[in-house]
């Protein structure tokens, strides 16, 4: 059973860009197209969702994602309430089925949801009534959707297609729902090489299963690519022994102009941020004529209403 | 009360029988399998034509819940589907709240054990106080209280120094212990196999090394002190064959597997269903494919269910929030009969290892219809299907990865020392 | 049933002619997505417009989105001019309930406030369910309900109307 399709291949829930088809991915991207326009008019709104009730339940803290889709559900007109569990009435110990019930209760249509176990979005959306939708907006290391499309948004942007390109994802991949997403999407788009590129201790179990040539140097991985993806190293990796600290870490996998002059000459840089400076990426390479990094944010915008609008139909039907 | 079972097929692994034939109980014995005696008349007779006769199921693995887990089940809920089951002798770890490290805990279990129909309770007592894994308990008087070996169930135990002095300890009075060989360190935070799957679920994963380090770490200290160790829940093809060498040595080491890890792999997590959260975890189609070969070559000894019933509550959150462990005493019968059709094993041989085998690793009586020994029997039938269902499980708990899954064979009568104790309708 | 349809080529020239008469120069020409800009760019041509064609593609402003959900093929809109203040000939193939009318002015109000609003379509077919009617219609047919006119066009740019 296909939880996030429905029987006449529409569009039901949007939890892992795993498994979904070309097509589905594609229609997603080309709809986001239509909805950049909406963010340069007068009005930046259109009634699509009109009187929906959008929930964004955040079972883990962050500003960034929230309000991202917090802005694309009301460019489309939908009511928005934010629920930041983590402080709320989970520490109280409510199931957070407890919680998605109450608000199933309250009418809601759709529930964009953060949580940092793997497979929390999967959970609720098997548990909710059909008319309901689920986005998953980062669910443990599993999966981060809308971050992947984003991101496949802004390389079609810069490099027009797919099947000619080689993309280099650099760092923590071990811990990335963010990589996880990515690398579904290129491997679906066609991409002919995923690389990724990180110390042994950052890189998942048979993650060549997954698609992907796997590189232990930036001098090596990085040679010829098109695109340089850079993870976030979150500070906790230090303290499990993973590595020994963050000027080592920057040492052999922080992008510099240096390292990232190995990769074509109109390579893109992009980042799901929020960046460490010094510590994966260098600023000058952050803030530099390769970066897209802030096109990314714009982007993922129309990606969020695309998706949201697709469910929100697709529901219907 | 006299019962004679008629026209069944007996199958009794440990006296090579395998034929129609009648079984006379009186008195709690067995006191024919063949020809009834001139002088017996029954009071009840059961036509087991199209039935299967074998002795009742040994399970060295079954957690009651009690004392302190009374929410998740109780010993009546449980007693009951362990009849139902088929299961008439089982071993029940200490994992209890308190654990079971105290003389009086054992005989309280027991006592409340014996005075409700159902199977034999067999405790296995902690093997450190409180199971933390520092201070032995009183070995000695455990064993007089009742307890047929000890174990850390699925504690840790950190300190090789104790488990150290725990076998030379057990190997001075013969006692034999149940290790569970899982390195805490290697298998930290982890809640399914290291392997492409998890890594594709983004579950933070127990390697397979977890299993074999701790496992040389247990063989050697076995050869050492010539203690007696049972190995549980084996779950890797490396493991196994490390076993396997050990055994070859002149180790003196047994094993078992769970019914499940012989049927699922890692592949069955693919849609998170927390169900599939056991311990230890559910492991590559390759390693359930050796344990498969090994319950076939007789490497593996003995098939448990793993019994974990589970509050329904502590399933119903996302995977790596969930209780690892699956029910299972009324599954042992039908998954062992389902590995055996898909292995070309004969029923003799399959039944084996869910009788008389755990029977000798437990060190206890039953495992066999020899006459006059107690007429501990399951009279089941090896055609009928069934659905797995909260409904159709006799246990609390409804934890388990094959809910809504078909099975085929089904218990019909459960003796224990010559009552019937349970009978399906 | 074909046959019986006038050729849509020579409509649109007598749209044209009907509407060339007062017709401002400083008026923008905006097509509805798909037939309307076939229209629309016919008209552009035929008027002499100085000015961009319009595009509305009105999927994110349909009233039944919520029944049958978001079109497949949404393409963006493009208005490459400022509306502000501006006269708008909004031209569509069929006008049929005015739905489609209707959320294209709506879109069109998100882009600003035009000065006025006038609507050309090539076929008026009837079976209006809001109080919209065409300024200018090519031809007035009555089409049963179960019945939809369609045009499409061929690769030589030829426009064709057709029944089913």
């Amino acid at each position: 059973m296909n939880l996030q399709l429905s029987a006449d291949g529409r569009l039901r829930h949007l939890l892992t860009l795993d498994g979904l088809p070309r097509a589905i991915l594609t229609q997603i991207l080309d709809n986001a197209e239509s909805f950049m326009d909406v963010g340069e008019r007068e009005v930046k709104k259109v009634p699509l969702l009109r009187g929906k009730s959008i929930f964004n339940l955040f079972f883990e803290p962050s500003t960034r994602t929230r309000t991202t889709f917090e802005i694309a559900a009301k460019r489309l007109s939908a009511d928005v309430v934010n629920l930041n569990i983590a402080t709320s009435s989970q520490t109280k110990g409510e199931a957070i089925l407890d919680t998605v019930d109450n608000l199933a209760a309250m009418n809601a249509d759709m529930f964009v949801v953060r949580h940092s176990q793997s497979g929390a979005a999967h959970f609720i959306a098997r548990h909710v009534a059909p008319h309901i939708s689920v986005v998953n907006a980062g669910d443990g290391r599993h999966a981060h959707p809308t971050q992947g499309l984003l991101d496949m948004f802004t390389i079609r942007r810069y490099k027009g297609a797919f099947h000619n390109l080689t993309v280099a994802i650099v760092g923590d991949v071990l811990h990335s729902r963010v990589a996880r997403s990515q690398i579904h999407a290129l491997t679906t788009l066609g991409v002919p090489e995923v690389r990724v590129i990180g110390p042994k201790t950052l890189l998942p179990v048979g993650v060549e299963q997954m698609g992907v040539k796997v590189f232990h140097s930036m001098e090596q991985g990085l040679a010829g690519c098109d695109v340089v993806i850079m993870l976030r190293l979150q500070n906790e990796r230090m303290k499990g022994a993973l590595l020994p600290s963050s000027q080592e870490y920057f040492k052999f996998f922080g992008l510099t102009p240096e390292k990232l002059a190995l990769a074509k000459p109109d390579a893109i840089v992009m980042h799901p941020g929020p960046m460490n400076r010094g510590v994966e990426i260098d600023s000058e390479v952050a803030d530099g004529p390769q970066s897209v990094i802030l096109p990314q944010v714009t982007y993922g915008i129309a990606v969020r209403m695309a998706v949201m609008a697709m469910l929100a139909g697709g529901a219907a039907a | 009360m006299k019962i004679l079972i008629k026209n069944g097929r007996v199958i009794d692994p440990m006296n090579a029988r395998d034929g129609v034939a009648d079984v006379c109980v009186a008195a709690g014995k067995i006191v024919a399998v063949g020809a009834a005696p001139a002088d017996f008349h029954a009071n009840r007779v059961i036509d087991a034509a199209g039935l299967v006769v074998c002795p009742g199921l040994v399970d060295l693995s079954v957690r009651l819940r009690e004392p302190g887990f009374e929410y998740k089940a109780t010993l009546e809920s449980e007693m009951l589907a362990a009849a139902a089951g088929g299961v008439t002798s089982l071993a029940c770890p200490p994992d209890t709240e308190p654990p079971l490290d105290e003389p009086g805990l054992v005989e309280m279990l027991k006592f409340r054990a014996r005075n409700l129909p159902g199977p034999r309770v067999y405790p296995i007592g902690a093997l450190t106080q409180k199971l933390d894994g520092k201070l032995l308990t009183e070995m000695a008087e455990l064993t007089e209280a009742g307890c047929r070996a000890f174990t850390q169930a699925d504690a840790p135990l950190t300190d090789t120094q104790v488990l150290l002095r725990a076998m030379e300890y057990a190997a001075t009075f013969g006692f034999s212990l149940w290790l569970r060989p899982q390195d805490v360190s290697l298998a930290r935070g982890g809640v399914a196999h290291d392997g492409a799957v998890a890594s594709r679920l983004g579950l933070p994963g127990i390697p397979t090394l977890a299993e074999t380090v701790a496992l040389a770490t247990i063989l050697q200290l076995a050869r050492e002190t010539g203690a007696r160790v049972h190995l549980a829940r084996l779950s890797t093809r490396e493991g196994i064959a490390m076993v396997r060498a050990a055994k070859a040595q002149g180790v003196a080491v047994s094993c078992d597997v769970a019914a499940t890890h012989a049927h699922l792999s890692e592949n069955d997590l693919l849609g998170f269903d927390s169900h599939c959260h056991l311990m230890p975890p559910l492991r590559t189609l390759r390693d359930r494919d050796a344990i498969r070969e090994a319950l076939r070559d007789g490497s593996i000894d003995a098939l448990c269910s793993d019994h974990t019933p589970v509050d329904e509550d502590e399933k119903q959150v996302p995977f790596g929030e969930s209780a690892p462990g699956a029910s299972g005493v009324e599954l042992l019968l039908p998954l062992t009969l389902k590995w055996a059709r898909e292995m070309g094993v004969p029923l003799l041989q399959a039944i084996d290892l869910i009788t008389w085998k755990p029977a000798q690793i437990l060190g206890v009586a039953g495992g066999h219809l020899s006459v006059g020994s107690c007429a501990d029997i399951c009279v089941f039938d090896a055609t009928a299907e069934w659905v797995v269902t909260p409904r159709t499980l006799a246990s609390q708990g409804a934890n388990t990865p094959f809910l809504d899954h078909a099975m085929q064979g089904r218990v019909r009568y459960t003796l224990i020392d010559g009552h019937l104790d349970f009978e399906a309708h | 049933m074909t046959a019986s349809l006038p050729d849509a080529n020579s409509l649109i020239d007598a749209l044209a002619a009907a509407i060339a008469p007062g017709f401002d120069p400083d008026t923008r020409i905006v097509g509805i997505h798909t037939g309307g800009v076939w229209v629309a760019e016919r008209l552009h041509a035929l008027l002499r417009s100085p000015h961009p064609i319009g595009q509305l593609d009105i999927s994110f402003y349909r009233d039944d989105f919520s029944r049958i959900g978001l079109h497949p093929q949404v393409k963006p809109s493009n208005l490459p001019f400022d509306l502000e203040g501006h006269a708008i000939l909004l031209v569509d193939d069929v006008l049929y309930t005015g739905r489609t009318i209707r959320a294209a002015m709506n879109e069109l109000f998100d882009y600003g406030r035009p000065s006025s609003i006038r609507l050309a379509v090539l076929v008026d077919r009837g079976g209006h369910e809001l109080p919209i009617r065409p300024d200018f219609a090519g031809a007035s047919l009555h089409v049963p309900a179960h019945q939809n006119i369609h045009l499409s066009r061929l690769d030589d740019g030829h426009l064709t109307l057709s029944i089913a």
